[in-house]
């Protein structure tokens, strides 16, 4: 259903995005407590202690951030839904199990029913009665560019999403606002598609080796020297899938004796990262400068636990954009902690490469600082270039360790080439060097649609949570309920949006995602405003409660910046 | 006696009475004495132990961290990658020269096809490359959903799942099913990918001797005498064997029947991992079940990459609903990582077109590798690991120099001078430090359709007279 639903909810094994959402869900609790009695009162303790005490004068222009405290009333019934759904479940299980309920699950086969059950039965309830219901509302196939529109199959169920029939039709021209398309590059005609074809017919497909066996082509080398040259890093690796990217090169990075701190909202991929290279891990509350400070400073004065000898080293695992909360990361006060305490940097550009900064190379060029002064930098090719793959990027030696030592060069398939002239073309036109002013126009516009967009969002009364800057936005929905109900009135309307909910998001905490894009137009926006307009209060989904701002403060007024 | 009593304590007054002042005030002292030394601690821990800001600050300024990475010596002999200009296929330019391609995994010459380059053209002007997106998210397209129901009929299953990467596909699927406190069978022979899943399972794993099902029965034997001990964990303990229908590090079968048997016997599922046997194996390329004529139902999950026979990029998972469902929302590099290209999910349909319009493709490629094997042997000084009609077969050295780098140091002269001979091959390589078993140096030799005679034998003319100019 979502990106981390994979994080079974009721599995012991849950990666630490769950655990913590369940933990930050009870901290929403307190914190509602605290609004209480404090209704007039706008600045958030969640904002407070992200904003109070940090060092502004690293940051060159205002940081805005904001997350709203969930309303006390909203997060009750919030918590009574989920109590009612799982009551219903066990209700509805319980008819199953006698047979009065048709089943529509897929059964172990006869000869196989005496093994060890494969899945623990309360491992599949959540999926069984929650995200059944509600599926209809993702896995939607699309049959175009998942571009600025797109067309969408129309799929029809007759026993409520258990099965899905598909009809043949089209349902066309559908607003995309689902998609990564930050740089709107997914398109199927212009320079870049031009120059895939070339690459097609002249390479083929596929590889069929690694980069270590026969798998070095040309075009990687050459792909590899380009984002060197954009990312302004001395080299520069690339590699096949952007998850395997961070799962297969962490490990070769740290090992026993090291440590690795990593911020609670970190994607999967960086968790399983960190799993697999048998690192300690420790994890600082997301993007909180003082929880992070005081790990790294127990960490040196402590050392090893129980045996007390200095960590190898330490490193910090951050991303630039959050995907779920839309926060960027504070890197002016990271890079000025793991200068302090010599630490090492690890950043995740997964989102903000191509969507952030003047010259779109990400959170580095956003707060204007040095790529050196990051240890290593990594992203993907998935969204902003609409190609496939990751990249890390960094000092020489660094990237000629990867080359004899990271998993991915020795055992996987390297990139397909047409991906890779995706790729190539997309950052030409980012960088200008293809003779055009595309790529300064494309990143304004992404600039541009986005602040519109948030203060649209946010003048109508929802609840935005992130960065003014990013475009990511998450709009609360809170009710389980409301996740399907807000997709499909959304779909109904011919706009395609995500909405996610646990295990995903905190379990208060469901929410619609948009990724804004560069292809959007200033019409196309106003017609997604006036139709979440509608639906908002169709579904009253306008929980803010901040005042109205006042048109000589502008909108940001009252949030709390680092400015001031 | 109760008069006596009495009479005592009397006394004790009245001696507390007489006593001197200076003598009572000394006893008083003492009996204080005797309390603070009870009552007090002989030092005080905490205060030994708690740092000051300054100490801490010391430690900090004190602690050197090593480097992020060690430096890497430049002849590295993974370090300078052969640089392979246009196209992997069958006459492939290395380092500028043209040779003959016995390294690249593509076993049914897909990779160069135009049928192929059609389709996945047709794909990038539809779809254009990427998909923007997670499979949940709009990463969903059509072609997805073709090419996973042609698989599950080309494998005649009920179920397919695609991944976007092949190495991820077993990673993610053997985790996506064992957890923390079950018990996994695994050959020692197993690849990297397979070994990383097992890492992110957090199982138990055990592992086999190479192919040795005593060894394996054996391990078994033993687990069920420990569960019979602890029957209530046994009932939620769940087992599996992980193993390669041709292993890529052996070049070896696996005893898919006896295992089969095996599994009914203990009740242990098996996830089979073919990605060197799809598209190789059988009469209609269906891999290690169909070679052996195995119910391909009695298999809980087949994995394969599609960039080896299929030639494109990519991996499935295939196997009952009932199993496979399981991964599109636990699948970690399924649901967290975008979807596959559409023009890379359109080759692969195409590619699957040819293997089931002309399933002869795999009488050839077994003659080939038939006769590449046969005229491998007996080379003075190497030894041919696989089986007859593995199409990615291992020359080991017989007799090792001493150290492993001096054997790689060897074989890569034989490599050299076969390139300089326009016959490309390659050493195997692998993480040292990283593979649980390490298997011993050896040169890849890769068979594939589009060889001809000439070609074949060519390559083992080369080998051998590299060989003997290397092992004098």
């Amino acid at each position: 259903m979502t990106e981390s639903s994979t994080n079974k909810l009721l599995n012991g094994d849950a990666c630490h995005r769950t655990s913590n959402g369940r933990k930050s869900s009870k901290n929403g609790f307190v914190k509602n407590h605290c609004s209480l009695q404090l209704p007039q009162n706008y600045s958030r303790p969640r904002e407070k202690n992200q904003n109070g005490t940090h060092n502004s004068s690293l940051y060159k222009k205002p940081f805005l951030e904001s997350f709203e405290e969930t309303p006390l009333l909203v997060a009750v019934f919030t918590y009574m839904s989920y109590g009612i759904l799982t009551i219903f479940g066990y209700f509805r299980d319980f008819l199953r199990n006698w047979n009065i309920e048709k089943c529509n699950m897929a059964q172990e086969r006869e000869e196989q029913k005496d093994f060890v059950p494969l899945y623990q039965d309360f491992e599949n309830f959540y999926n069984r009665n929650l995200y059944i219901r509600i599926r209809d509302t993702w896995n939607i196939p699309v049959c175009c560019p998942p571009g600025a529109t797109m067309d969408l199959g129309e799929r029809l169920t007759f026993d409520y999403n258990w099965t899905f029939k598909y009809t043949g039709k089209v349902m066309k021209g559908i607003i995309n606002i689902g998609s990564y398309n930050y740089l709107g590059f997914a398109e199927n005609t212009g320079a870049c598609n031009i120059a895939d074809v070339a690459t097609t017919q002249k390479y083929g497909v596929g590889v069929s080796s690694t980069r270590c066996e026969m798998g070095n082509l040309d075009i990687h080398g050459e792909l590899e020297t380009l984002v060197a040259r954009f990312l302004g890093v001395e080299s520069a690796m690339t590699f096949g899938m952007g998850f395997a990217t961070n799962s297969m090169n962490i490990p070769a990075l740290t090992g026993k004796g090291c440590l690795i701190l990593s911020d609670e909202l970190n994607h999967a991929s960086l968790v399983l990262g960190a799993r697999l290279s048998g690192s300690t891990i420790r994890v600082f509350k997301h993007n909180n400068m003082q929880s992070l400070e005081k790990l790294l400073r127990d960490a040196i004065v402590h050392g090893q636990p129980r045996t007390h000898r200095p960590w190898k080293k330490i490193l910090i695992l951050v991303e630039g954009i959050y995907s779920m909360e839309g926060s960027i990361v504070r890197l002016p006060e990271v890079i000025a902690l793991k200068k302090r305490y010599k630490a090492y940097l690890y950043l995740d550009e997964a989102h903000s490469i191509g969507a952030l900064g003047p010259n779109g190379r990400g959170v580095v060029d956003y707060f204007g600082l040095d790529p050196k002064d990051v240890d290593i930098m990594m992203g993907t090719f998935t969204k902003s270039f609409n190609g496939a793959g990751g990249y890390i990027g960094g000092k020489k030696e660094l990237i000629d360790y990867l080359r004899c030592h990271s998993h991915s060069a020795l055992y996987a398939t390297s990139m397909s080439p047409p991906v890779a002239q995706q790729i190539i073309t997309a950052m030409r036109i980012i960088m200008g060097e293809d003779g055009t002013t595309q790529g300064a126009h494309r990143l304004r516009q992404l600039s541009e649609n986005t602040a519109y967009f948030r203060r649209k969002l946010n003048d109508m009364g929802f609840i935005i949570y992130g960065n003014k800057d990013s475009p990511v936005v998450p709009m609360m929905l809170y009710m389980p309920a409301k996740i399907g109900a807000f997709g499909r009135e959304m779909l109904k309307r011919n706009i395609g949006i995500v909405a996610v909910g646990f295990p995903a998001t905190p379990i208060t905490e469901s929410r619609a995602r948009f990724c804004i894009s560069a292809a959007h137009t200033r019409e196309v926006l106003d017609q997604v405003l006036d139709v979440i307009d509608e639906v908002g209060d169709l579904l009253s989904l306008k929980y803010s409660r901040r005042q109205k701002p006042r048109p000589s403060l502008g909108w940001m007024a009252e949030e709390s910046h680092l400015q001031d | 006696m109760a008069s006596g009593q009495q009479w005592v304590l009397v006394e004790m007054v009245q001696a507390f009475y007489e006593a001197p002042a200076y003598h009572l005030i000394l006893e008083g002292i003492l009996i204080l004495w005797i309390i603070r030394l009870l009552f007090s601690k002989t030092y005080k821990l905490h205060e030994t132990y708690k740092l000051t800001e300054k100490e801490k600050e010391d430690l900090i300024e004190e602690w050197q961290p090593e480097p992020l990475v060690p430096p890497v010596s430049k002849d590295h002999p993974s370090l300078n990658y052969d640089v392979v200009s246009g196209p992997p296929r069958h006459k492939i330019i290395i380092n500028g020269k043209e040779c003959i391609n016995f390294a690249s995994f593509n076993f049914l010459g897909l990779l160069d096809n135009d049928r192929v380059k059609e389709k996945a053209l047709a794909s990038l002007k539809k779809y254009g490359v990427g998909t923007c997106g997670p499979r949940g998210f709009y990463g969903t397209f059509d072609v997805h959903l073709e090419l996973e129901s042609r698989l599950a009929k080309f494998m005649k299953t009920e179920e397919a799942i695609i991944y976007s990467y092949g190495f991820a596909t077993i990673a993610s699927a053997i985790p996506a099913y064992s957890k923390r406190g079950d018990i996994i069978f695994v050959d020692e022979a197993a690849c990297f990918s397979i070994q990383k899943g097992l890492q992110a399972s957090r199982s138990f794993i055990k592992y086999f001797k190479h192919n040795d099902m005593e060894d394996l029965e054996r391990l078994l034997k033993e687990q069920e005498l420990e569960d019979q001990k602890n029957p209530r964990k046994a009932r939620v303990t769940r087992k599996f064997i992980v193993v390669e229908g041709l292993y890529i590090n052996t070049a070896d079968i696996c005893p898919l029947p006896e295992l089969v048997k095996l599994k009914y016997k203990y009740k242990v599922r098996i996830f089979l991992e073919e990605s060197m046997s799809f598209g190789v194996l059988g009469e209609h390329g269906r891999g290690v079940t169909e070679h052996f004529g195995v119910n391909i139902d009695d298999i809980d999950l087949i994995s394969s990459n599609m960039e080896n026979a299929v030639a494109s990029i990519g991996g499935f998972c295939c196997g009952r609903s009932f199993v496979i469902d399981h991964q599109r929302l636990s699948g970690q590099g399924y649901c967290f990582s975008a979807s596959l290209p559409p023009m890379l999910a359109s080759a692969a349909i195409e590619a699957l077109n040819i293997m089931e319009e002309d399933p002869g493709i795999f009488t050839d490629l077994k003659e080939k590798c038939k006769h590449v094997h046969k005229a491998l042997q007996g080379i003075p000084g190497l030894k041919l690991v696989g089986e007859p009609f593995a199409p990615a077969l291992h020359l080991q050295l017989e007799k090792s120099s001493g150290s492993r780098d001096s054997d790689m140091q060897l074989l890569r002269t034989i490599v050299d001078s076969c390139l300089e001979r326009q016959v490309a091959l390659t050493l195997a390589r692998y993480l040292e430090k990283e593979e649980r078993f390490l298997p011993p140096p050896s040169i890849r030799v890769v068979v594939t359709v589009e060889q001809t005679e000439e070609d074949m034998e060519k390559a083992v003319h080369c080998i051998k007279e590299a060989a003997s100019a290397a092992l004098k």
